[in-house]
């Protein structure tokens, strides 16, 4: 069916990495704690227990506000949200709905190295819900999440593929990371989405479908591609759509239809009176204002212009700023970024764990050395495996090597010389017209001489050589 | 004899503290059988033990009766529910360890409406207490054990809850001292939420210097509850003199002394008057035109909050669990047998009060009226320094003899407003109606205990 647009807004759940959890002291990092280790009675609901506001989290959450431009409010407040379920202990989230803590903004990405910007609709605070744990013998529940801080982002519906809202959510992790308030991992449910998709014709929005609870990129990109597809075919055979709330099947990569919207819950939301009003201070926002990082967008800009990287190489090292950040040691070290970023993302990267595997200085080192010809590219990729691998401090590795590199014509044409007369068939095949057989020869004498031979010049002398 | 004066010889040696224990268990033999002012006891001899090494802190080991539904670490607390039934708390309240920390033991826990939802005592799981003046009537409520308690002499002083009433209501069925405070002196953690917003920590005594003793060593920020104030404790028993009413302006609102007050009411409204007269104070009448509006109010925003407060009580975590094939039917079937029916009507209020498209119509405006009770309590207090009326309009009732809800809900419609607008108020016995005991109110602005509790002290000492 033709003339109909996409149209796709995310709601966003970003779990802050502050010590503690929102409204008690207990500690929020849950992952691989066992169950109902990280409890007390605030995040449990016990009866006569009394929430307290964690301004950690309020700094993290104003940290992201100003990251996107938005609008922060001055003063907001807390509301319940009123349901019954086993994971939820007072029978109520404490979240930010009638005075969000700030509103609009916009995230700036890249999709294929074209600029986009989507708007920021509100951004607020909330406390996250436990978990239950189904097992044979029934379903449990584990306490040890109740509490912890959220950040709940709603776009406005400015995405138009499946695969944009990747790339966007793929950015938000990004600048998350940037600010240092979030793991941001999709795995882990740091960073979790539901997203809503109509599809427009001439401009008119169609009905909503919802999907919750997304938990990867490719799970993001698939299941918003199965809507489309879903609401499409509808339109097609000419059924009407009805508003619906889907689930996804990660393994099957297949939606489940959870609710029709009839059955919508109402939360009954009000304001929350064991909290009060959050007001922001102007010395607060400035402190936090102050205390941000550069940008991922104005940091891309930046490579793009001063190291001359291109799109795709940006997006990896922005992907981590710990990588950013290693990134623009070693450039520095060595003086241009360009063979950094080739180095890095050639051969560093793979062992790359969240840490830099080899120092800034020694990667710059090996650089320098290769860059002076003092060492083949060879011989230093052999270097950097051995060193990453290995306990031996790189310096350590280069004494302990015959590492000059052989540079001299003389010799090298004396090396290719006897690496012709002992393949002559080699010599034959490229004089048929077979140009590998000169890499052949070339990886002849690099391994008789153990990586040293200066590679470039050699294969020029074979040509000459060979030529004649 | 009072806390005070019980200190005073206890201090002085003329009295030993296992001597007051056994007086105050003595009144319990002989009277809380009919009563049931208490759900739980301590073990006399356990509080002589223990009280021995408290002697050289203020409250000198005394025991203090205490609410249910005031957390604390020792005593199962029910709030008068079967839904919290096995529920062992596992921390003190504020207030209850601000008492512990000045020397005083729990003496045990009284008797409540469940949640601390009405005004007789009546709807508790563990059955209603009795008013000691006449045990065919209730004792007030929600803090009607507190109150017998009290005015039987089973227990020195306790500590209750005001939410709409709570504390002066049962002070001025049972004649004793009520007092509540401005909304935030008082830490909220460890009071088991009914209102969220209006709940406040309160004392019941046998006399104002008590009630000032009390709030005293209990008031003061605490970081565990944000709606707390953070102002420094105040020593209110500096507050308290003869001539504290000289000079002061006191309004007294005709709609606190409506048409259908009876005769021998209106008579000791009429004397409190000139008792405050006779002792240097200019007393005026007032209106408070809005003050008819404060039940419809309180009752929407009360039960909307408690909606939500008493939703945590689902079977999961801890209280009573009943089977059910899914989860959704074990919490149902927890709640319809762990709840009365009190807490069910009012549930069931809040929960539509607060429910789409209605939100605006019932708590949005009950909100919106809300601020203008504040409002109209403001400008009163331009004019006067503080409001003196009835506390309730009538005295004790018989048992069972307020069915209708409304009419239960009526008791308390002099103590609604100042509930609403965070107000201090006291109630003292203010003589007799009937023969039984009829509670003379005084409500001040916020944060003044002092005047309030001063002027009170001075109306109290010529009372008699």
């Amino acid at each position: 069916m033709r003339g109909l647009e996409t149209v796709i807004g995310l709601e966003i759940h970003v779990q802050l990495a502050t010590a503690t959890k929102l409204f008690c002291g207990c500690r929020a990092d849950y992952f691989a704690a066992p169950p109902n280790t990280l409890t007390c009675p605030v995040c449990l609901g016990m009866p006569g227990a009394l929430p307290v506001l964690n301004r950690k989290a309020v700094e993290y959450a104003l940290r992201v506000a100003l990251a996107l431009g938005a609008q922060v409010k001055r003063r907001s407040h807390f509301d319940r949200k009123n349901y019954f379920y086993p994971d939820l202990p007072k029978g109520y989230q404490i979240t930010q709905r009638q005075v969000p803590l700030a509103v609009g903004g916009e995230l700036r990405f890249w999709v294929e190295g074209e600029e986009r910007r989507v708007r920021i609709r509100e951004l607020h605070l909330e406390e996250d819900a436990g978990k239950l744990v189904h097992t044979p013998a029934g379903a449990l529940v584990d306490m040890n999440r109740c509490g912890v801080p959220l950040v709940e982002i709603v776009t406005e519906p400015d995405l138009r593929t499946p695969g944009e809202a990747k790339e966007f959510l793929r950015a938000l992790r990004t600048l998350l990371r940037h600010l240092g308030v979030s793991g941001a991992d999709m795995e882990k449910g740091e960073l979790r989405c539901d997203a809503n998709l109509s599809l427009a014709r001439d401009g008119e929005w169609g009905v909503k479908s919802e999907i919750k609870n997304l938990n990867s990129f490719r799970g993001v990109e698939r299941a918003l591609a199965a809507a489309a597809a879903w609401q499409r075919e509808r339109l097609e055979r000419g059924e009407e759509i009805r508003l619906a709330t889907f689930g996804w099947d990660e393994g099957r990569e297949r939606l489940l239809l959870q609710r029709a919207k009839e059955e919508a819950h109402d939360y009954r939301y009000f304001p929350e009176p064991d909290l009060v009003p959050l007001e922001v201070s102007e010395e607060l926002l400035e402190k936090v204002r102050a205390g941000l990082p550069e940008l991922p967008w104005a940091r891309r800009e930046r490579f793009v212009r001063e190291y001359r990287l291109s799109s795709r190489e940006v997006e990896v090292l922005l992907g981590e700023p710990e990588l950013a950040d290693y990134f623009e040691r070693v450039a520095a070290a060595v003086g241009e970024g360009r063979e950094a970023a080739n180095w890095i993302l050639t051969e560093v990267l793979r062992f790359w764990q969240g840490s830099p595997p080899l120092p800034a200085e020694e990667l710059a080192l090996l650089i320098q050395k290769v860059r002076k010809k003092e060492i083949s590219r060879t011989t230093a990729k052999e270097l950097l495996e051995e060193a990453i691998g290995g306990k031996e401090s790189l310096e350590r590795l280069l004494a302990g090597r015959a590492v000059r590199q052989l540079t001299d014509e003389a010799e090298l044409e004396k090396l290719a010389r006897e690496a012709m007369s002992q393949h002559p068939q080699a010599v034959a095949d490229f004089q048929a017209g077979k140009t590998q057989a000169l890499g052949f020869l070339v990886g002849q004498v690099m391994r008789k001489t153990k990586g040293r031979a200066d590679a470039s010049k050699l294969a020029q002398i074979f040509q000459r050589l060979l030529a004649s | 004899m009072d806390l005070q004066a019980t200190l005073n010889s206890l201090r002085e040696g003329n009295v030993s503290l296992s001597q007051i224990i056994v007086s105050l268990w003595e009144a319990i033999e002989r009277r809380e059988e009919e009563l049931r002012a208490f759900i739980s006891l301590a073990d006399p001899d356990q509080l002589v033990r223990d009280g021995e090494e408290l002697a050289g802190l203020p409250l000198a080991g005394l025991p203090i009766a205490i609410k249910d539904n005031l957390i604390t670490r020792d005593f199962p607390t029910t709030c008068g529910s079967k839904i919290l039934s096995g529920f062992r708390p596992p921390f003190d309240a504020t207030c209850v360890a601000r008492l512990r920390a000045a020397g005083a033991q729990v003496q045990g826990k009284t008797n409540l409406d469940e949640f601390a939802m009405g005004s007789s005592t009546e709807h508790s799981a563990f059955g209603p207490t009795r008013n000691p003046h006449d045990p065919e009537r209730v004792p007030g409520g929600s803090s009607g054990g507190s109150a017998a308690a009290v005015a039987a002499e089973e227990a020195l002083a306790a500590l209750g809850t005001d939410t709409g009433g709570s504390v002066r209501q049962p002070a001025a069925l049972c004649g004793v001292v009520g007092l509540r405070p401005t909304y935030g002196r008082v830490s909220r953690w460890g009071l088991v939420a009914f209102a969220s917003s209006l709940d406040t920590v309160g004392v019941l005594a046998r006399s104002v210097r008590d009630a000032a003793l009390l709030l005293s060593l209990i008031a003061g920020p605490d970081p565990r509850d944000a709606t707390c104030l953070p102002l420094p404790p105040e020593n209110y028993l500096e507050s308290l003199g003869e001539g504290a009413l000289d000079g002061l302006r006191i309004g007294v609102p005709k709609e606190y002394v409506p048409a259908e007050l009876s005769p021998a009411a209106r008579a000791l409204v009429d004397r409190w008057c000139a008792l405050a007269r006779e002792q240097g104070a200019e007393v005026v009448e007032i209106s408070l035109p809005l003050t008819e509006y404060a039940l419809p109010t309180y009752y929407l925003i009360a039960s909307a909050e408690a909606s939500a407060n008493l939703a945590r009580y689902d079977g999961v975590r801890y209280g009573l669990r009943l089977p059910g094939e899914q989860v959704a039917q074990m919490m149902a079937a927890t709640r319809t047998a762990g709840f009365g029916r009190e807490v069910k009507r009012r549930i069931a209020l809040g929960t539509f009060a607060l429910s789409a498209g209605y939100y605006d119509q019932y708590y949005g405006k009950a909100q919106r009226v809300r601020t203008l009770i504040a409002r109209e309590f403001q400008a009163a207090f331009r004019e006067v320094d503080l409001i003196m009326g009835p506390t309730s309009p009538t005295p004790a009732f018989r048992l069972g003899e307020k069915e209708d809800p409304i009419a239960m809900y009526l008791s308390d419609v002099f103590t609604l407003p100042s509930a609403l607008a965070g107000l201090p108020a006291i109630s003292i016995p203010g003589g007799e109606v009937e023969g039984l005991p009829f509670g003379l109110q005084l409500i001040a602005p916020r944060l003044a205990e002092g005047k309030l509790l001063g002027a009170a002290y001075a109306l109290e000492q010529v009372l008699g």
